[in-house]
């Protein structure tokens, strides 16, 4: 076994590609952009490794657009630096585009041609031979159920299928780093869990995922690592696990029977609010079966008669409510 | 090893979208095809007769207009077509798929020769049509292999010119309905030029402006290369140089426009 302290100081990092250690697929270093006096990207770091995949959350607004059009060279940072696969963004955004394959916010397909056509022309800027391009499209529109879509226009398409060709199209290239800018943002349950099937399998085969999203859910089931952006700062960063134990958004509401019962059964629980009006009391809690057991028990113990009993689990809003209440996040300029 | 090695196929496979958008558009070509056909049934019909006596004197009348005016509505044409090219290429900058051309590894001019060259079809194909109405209306031109050969690279001079100045106009505008606007005035330049009468019948002033501006040198070079009379090398020189010149001011001006965001 050896050293990494040792090994690193021995090769600082500015050494090491020399020492046939990879480059981290996407590395961002104090990124900054503004427009005008509105800042939308405040200083944000990123480092995914080879592989895997990295989920930005963060509300309307919050610039994840705006870091997805930076990383994927359509529009230059004020400040900071950028690097995919250990080349720069901005001087060097040829080699940066030969690696990746961008699937935006909205839809960037071309109306006019068919479905196949679209991945032929892709097939074409990548200057693919026939043969291939033709076999890779074959391929692709397999594994995305558009076959039978082939030969359609896309704006005769569904939202998911018009999705799913748009990230075909991205595939055409073969890249090694993929972003995707809000993949299951209007599509039903059932295509967002095919999206996810897609973007699993993706990451299977070793390609390195960025993707942004509005939902923790959907972080939380495909993200090796979480960050959570909002006001032009990343406020907390992590996997899944590691980020629920930040949020202190899950919480039990009991619906009681008797207003009389109320004080007492927020003091046997240790509420955190209480609301006469509708009789509920609000407790800290996860929803395990356990801990449900036991503050049954304990209200039975005590008499209280319970109605109604509601499980919240974090969502995003217990995210940002509880990340942004924080004063060292909170945006200093106000506008 | 860079993109610009692939300036030329990209653009071919940028052609081939173009002209894929036309087959699949045909109705935007058709409009364009209107005006031209329109003021030439018009200014031979109905003005015809009078202003063919004013320009032929006695051995007038309306087929002696006919053969002066056709050149006119010829450039009238191009620069219609053109003005289509104006729009849809402000159309095409509304599409998301620009977007993803500017994250790939391609030659970024090719979005841009794609449009110009896809207009130099199209207008071929609108000239070629209009020089049609008008030989079925009794136009008959007088031009030899020779002529014919020079006037299609005239044609394609000129036509390659103004796309260039028409793809900047479509890339700079804010809407699709600016950018059919702003080339609108391309279509009027015909007319105080030598396009409908000579300048010579002009005031002085208006005169000066008509004599210079490309649209006459253009219309002077098609007008003596249909009738097989000969051109005047002052012509020539005057379609070089505004083409160039408006070649190289679209080009710039789009590139800059299309890589600034
Ligand atoms: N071209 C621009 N000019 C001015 N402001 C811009 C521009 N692009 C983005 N912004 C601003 O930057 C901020 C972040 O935008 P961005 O699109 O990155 O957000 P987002 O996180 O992707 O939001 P959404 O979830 O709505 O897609 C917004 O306040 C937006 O108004
Ligand atoms: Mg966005």
């Amino acid at each position: 076994m050896f050293d990494l302290g040792l090994l690193l100081t021995l090769y600082p990092p500015a050494k090491r590609g020399t020492m046939n250690t990879e480059p981290l697929a996407i590395e961002a270093r104090n990124l900054r952009k503004s427009y005008g006096d509105d800042t939308v990207l405040d200083g944000i770091d990123i480092a995914v490794p080879r592989g895997g995949i990295y989920a930005l959350l963060g509300p309307n607004g919050a610039g994840k657009t705006t870091t997805v059009n930076i990383l994927s060279t359509l529009i230059d940072a004020d400040g900071g630096e950028a690097r995919i696969g250990g080349r720069d963004v901005s001087a060097e955004a040829d080699r940066v585009r030969e690696q990746i394959g961008v699937t935006g916010q909205f839809a960037a397909i071309d109306d006019l041609l068919t479905g196949t056509e679209n991945l032929r022309l892709m097939g074409r800027l990548h200057h693919l031979d026939r043969s291939e391009s033709r076999s890779r499209a074959e391929r692709l529109l397999e594994e995305f159920d558009l076959v039978d879509a082939a030969a359609r226009r896309p704006s005769t398409y569904s939202g998911g299928m018009r999705r799913r060709l748009d990230l075909a199209m991205s595939l055409m290239g073969d890249p090694r780093v993929i972003f995707l800018d809000e993949p299951t943002t209007g599509l039903d349950p059932r295509s967002r869990r095919t999206m996810w099937t897609i973007i699993r399998e993706l990451a299977a085969e070793g390609v390195t995922i960025f993707l942004t999203t509005q939902y923790l859910e959907e972080a939380d089931e495909l993200a090796d690592r979480i960050a959570v952006l909002d006001g032009g700062r990343i406020v907390a960063e992590g996997t899944a696990d590691e980020l629920k134990r930040l949020i202190p958004g899950g919480h039990l509401s009991l619906r009681l029977n008797r207003d009389d019962q109320i004080e007492a059964a927020a003091e046997l629980l240790g509420a955190t609010a209480t609301d006469p009006e509708q009789l509920t009391v609000q407790v800290p809690g996860d929803g395990s079966v356990d801990s449900l057991r036991s503050l049954i028990e304990r209200l039975d113990r005590a008499s209280i008669e319970v109605d109604e009993l509601t499980v919240h689990t974090p969502d995003l809003d217990d995210v940002f409510l509880a990340l942004t209440e924080r004063p060292e996040n909170r945006k200093e300029s106000v506008r | 090893m860079t993109t610009m090695t692939y300036a030329l196929p990209d653009s071919m496979t940028m052609l081939r979208r173009q002209l894929k958008h036309m087959l699949r558009y045909p109705s935007l070509t058709l409009q364009l095809l209107m005006m031209p056909i329109l003021f030439l049934l018009l200014f031979v019909y109905v003005f015809g007769g009078t202003l063919g006596d004013g320009i032929g004197g006695p051995s007038g009348g309306r087929s002696a207009y006919l053969d002066y005016v056709a050149p006119g509505i010829l450039l009238m044409t191009i620069a219609s077509a053109v003005m289509g090219t104006s729009i849809s290429v402000a159309m095409d900058m509304t599409e998301g798929i620009i977007d993803r051309f500017r994250t790939m590894a391609i030659a970024r001019v090719s979005v841009l020769t794609g449009h110009v060259l896809g207009s130099m079809v199209q207008i071929f194909i609108c000239t070629a049509a209009v020089l049609g109405v008008a030989i079925a209306v009794g136009y008959r031109p007088q031009a030899g292999v020779a002529d014919w050969l020079a006037l299609i690279g005239a044609f394609a001079l000129i036509a390659f010119a103004l796309t260039w100045l028409t793809v900047a106009a479509g890339i700079s505008a804010k809407s699709v309905e600016t950018a059919s606007n702003t080339p609108m005035p391309l279509v009027f330049l015909p007319f105080i030029g030598s396009g409908f009468v000579p300048t010579e019948s002009m005031p002085g002033w208006m005169q000066w402006f008509a004599d210079y501006q490309p649209f006459t040198p253009y219309i002077e070079v098609t007008r003596g290369l249909l009738s097989g009379t000969g051109v005047e090398q002052s012509d020539v020189v005057l379609t070089f140089a505004w083409s160039i010149a408006i070649a190289l001011f679209g080009y710039t001006a789009a590139r800059i426009k299309f890589n600034r965001r």
